[in-house]
């Protein structure tokens, strides 16, 4: 089943996946998101984009709840809980995902076994019976094959010795098993040959339903070739300075970023 | 020429104070041991040396922090405990227990087992195989393998290289295995060593001297298990004497579990011959303070060796690792693997020498020592020393402290792992990559689980303190 971006149209009535209301934080004393607004409806798939530093990194750092991150003020609805009173286990198993823009190296972790406890977490937290090896590596092959991954991944530790494309892909394969409600992908894109992305899109475009949404970060627009995004947001300096349709990723790649900068500059 | 960090061979410091009054009870349990080694006929020529070496310890005195490579341990303690020979026990039920629960119990193989440093004679025995392995314990050896055993305990002797503490081990050392294996012999199953201590009264002292020769191309699996029984502090001394011949493939596995009240103090000296293969791990798990030497020779062409080792730390337990791995020949390898997990007020301390001698082109010699610290009061020491006299060589060592690295908790936990899964995760990865590296697969799987019930015994492995 596929989706275009109208066919999934939103229906207002619905209770957003993820409401961001007024959110202002920083690292370190400093403040990097200046009152972010943005909900996200089932189905949905949105982007974020924007130049280096604006604060998009941070801004998946704080949903996934990365240590080390001050909220100034503002709120994080998730499925209408208090996304940032939760643990990022507990988050993770109300189904929030980070494809991590640097998935991180597990020396001595099998990532079979890591995937395999990972994914039985997440089914005893939602009352399903928790998979047994073989039923899990059935699951898990079904799921490589549409990464176009060697199997041979899941015997070495996590993410060790993987290329940076093959680092991508399982995150990709991470969120296909773990089926999230709602995957932030933080620049997935980045350091992705041509070849890799239009896998990592196909994957991503095969998990959307009707039940769950995307948020895709990014600073191209080529992801956005592939997965086509209903809402486009630009973030500058901490602030959402504009959102469009699909069209707004298309000009922002002829135009760059410059003149939004300006305008959101002229406009404070 | 490059040439780094020449430190020379620690000099035994010279002793201006008069000797300690401990010393009296060490003459006098040596009179005593020396009149039961005549008694029982032991040969002319291992009671000089033993009277030799006493000497050469109680000139030299037990080491000092001082002492450039006992800067971080402390040996007060021991030379403040009464001086007694532990006396021959009667293997007991909590002997038999401990014996049949005890790691290796389940692995196959030929053994021997030591009680208070004597043979424990009344278990079954399997030494005499006819594979022509010879197994025996050491006061039998010394009769029936005088020559080889001779020159091996007179080279040690001469070198001196394991110190006071080799000297006064040498002094006291009734027992001990050997275990001499023949050329082109392949043994599949490992060779046990078990070394039970069972002090009566504080003080009580334990000496054995083990001595390991694998003939040129033979194959074989040495473990040395230490384990105990009680609470009274005590000392275990051992020494290792192990020659690996030309082409030899030999994996030594020592196992150091001893009881928390014990002080162990041990030296495997190595000597490997070209073209053998060498894998000596040390899991350094027990006793209250512990002190493992390697010091190994590399003396022929083409020889491959890992020196692999964990150690685990808590309350305030101290374990020291010291390295001396000597480049003598061409075209060898060399790698230490080091990892320790040290939690509470737990110490660890590694030292790790390479020397390169100028002849030994073409070394590739590695070594890293990682350390996990699991509170903020355990505390690690590493020091790398290399000293290189050959100009074409590749040497490398790298070492950490540190704790579990934030990055990947929060990626585990990032995918649903609870905090406590995470940290153990993380934890028995630390552990499993020195683990893996035992080929025995039978032992591997043993200790494996070991480490991870002890890995569960210590207080802060789910929980941070901070």
């Amino acid at each position: 089943m596929t989706f275009s971006g109208a066919a999934c149209y939103s229906d207002l009535s619905m209770q957003p996946i993820l409401e961001i209301d007024q959110l202002e934080a920083g690292v370190q004393g400093k403040q990097i998101l200046k009152g972010i607004n943005l909900k996200i409806y089932p189905g949905e798939m949105h982007a974020i984009m924007g130049p280096n530093g604006s604060g998009k990194s941070t801004l998946a750092s704080i949903l996934a709840g990365r240590d080390g991150y001050e909220i100034i003020r503002g709120r994080v609805l998730y499925q209408g809980r208090n996304l940032l009173e939760l643990s990022p286990e507990d988050r993770a198993r109300e189904g929030l995902f980070l494809a991590f823009q640097y998935p991180v190296e597990i020396p001595g972790v099998n990532s079979a076994y890591f995937l395999k406890a990972a994914l039985n977490e997440v089914r005893k937290y939602r009352g399903m019976p928790e998979l047994d090896a073989i039923e899990f590596l059935a699951l898990v092959k079904e799921k490589i094959k549409l990464l176009e991954l060697d199997e041979e991944l899941l015997k070495r530790p996590v993410n060790v010795g993987f290329s940076g494309g093959e680092k991508k892909r399982n995150e990709v394969l991470q969120m296909a098993v773990l089926e999230p409600r709602l995957a932030v992908l933080d620049e997935t894109d980045s350091g992705l040959d041509i070849d890799a992305l239009k896998i990592v899109a196909n994957g991503v475009n095969c998990l959307r339903k009707p039940d769950n949404a995307q948020l895709v970060i990014t600073h191209y627009q080529r992801l956005l070739d592939h997965i086509v995004p209903d809402k486009v947001h630009v973030l500058v300096d901490g602030r959402i300075v504009m959102s469009a349709g699909k069209e707004l990723a298309l000009e922002l790649e002829s135009k760059g970023y410059d003149w939004i900068v300006r305008e959101a500059k002229r406009a404070n | 020429m490059p040439a780094v960090c020449m430190n020379s061979i620690s000099t035994i410091p010279r002793r201006d104070d008069a000797e300690p009054p401990q010393f009296g009870a060490v003459r006098t349990a040596f009179a005593q041991f020396e009149s039961h080694a005549l008694a029982g006929g032991e040969p002319d020529w291992l009671i000089s040396l033993r009277r030799r070496e006493l000497t050469r310890f109680l000139e030299a005195g037990y080491p000092t922090r001082r002492d450039e490579d006992w800067r971080h341990t402390s040996l007060e303690a021991v030379s403040a405990l009464p001086f007694t020979i532990a006396d021959s026990a009667d293997p007991d039920d909590r002997f038999g227990q401990l014996l049949a629960g005890s790691t290796f119990s389940s692995v196959s193989g030929r053994r021997l087992v030591f009680l208070n440093g004597h043979l424990i004679t009344a278990l079954p025995r399997a030494e005499q195989s006819n594979d022509g392995v010879y197994l025996a314990g050491l006061a039998r050896a010394v009769r029936e393998k005088s020559e080889i055993l001779r020159a091996r305990l007179m080279a040690d002797s001469e070198n001196g290289s394991d110190g006071s503490l080799g000297a006064l081990n040498l002094a006291f050392a009734r027992e001990g295995a050997v275990v001499i294996v023949p050329a082109n012999t392949v043994v599949d199953e490992p060779i046990i060593l078990v070394f039970v201590s069972s002090p009566r009264i504080a003080g009580e002292r334990t000496h054995v001297r083990n001595v390991i020769v694998a003939g040129p191309n033979s194959r074989a699996t040495v473990i040395e298990h230490y384990i105990g029984l009680g609470t009274e502090p005590s000392v275990t001394s051992s020494v290792t004497e192990l020659h690996a011949g030309q082409g030899a493939v030999l994996e030594h596995l020592k196992l150091q579990d001893e009881a928390r009240s014990v002080f162990h103090l041990a030296t495997l000296q190595a000597r490997l011959e070209s073209s053998s293969n060498v894998n000596c791990h040390s899991f350094a798990l027990g006793s209250r303070l512990a002190r493992q030497n390697v010091l190994a020779t590399l003396a022929g062409e083409g020889i491959e060796a890992v020196f692999n080792g964990l150690y685990l730390g808590d309350a305030d337990r101290l374990i020291d690792h010291y390295l001396s791995v000597d480049h003598v020949a061409p075209g060898c390898t060399s790698h230490e693997f080091f990892n320790g997990v040290l939690d509470d007020k737990a110490t660890g301390v590694f030292y790790g020498r390479i020397r390169v001698r100028q002849h030994a082109q073409k070394t590739d010699a590695k070594q890293t020592n990682k350390n996990l610290l699991l509170s903020d009061d355990a505390a690690a020491h590493t020091r790398p020393q290399l000293e290189i006299y050959a100009d074409d060589v590749k040497c490398t060592h790298g070492a950490t402290i540190g704790q579990l690295d934030p990055e990947g908790l929060f990626y585990l936990r990032s995918r649903g792992l609870p905090i406590a899964t995470a940290r153990r995760m993380l934890i028995h990865a630390f552990a499993g990559e020195i683990i893996e590296r035992v080929s025995c697969r039978a032992a591997r799987d043993v200790l494996d689980r070991l480490v991870w019930e002890r890995v569960e015994r210590t207080r802060h492995v789910a929980e941070s303190n901070q």
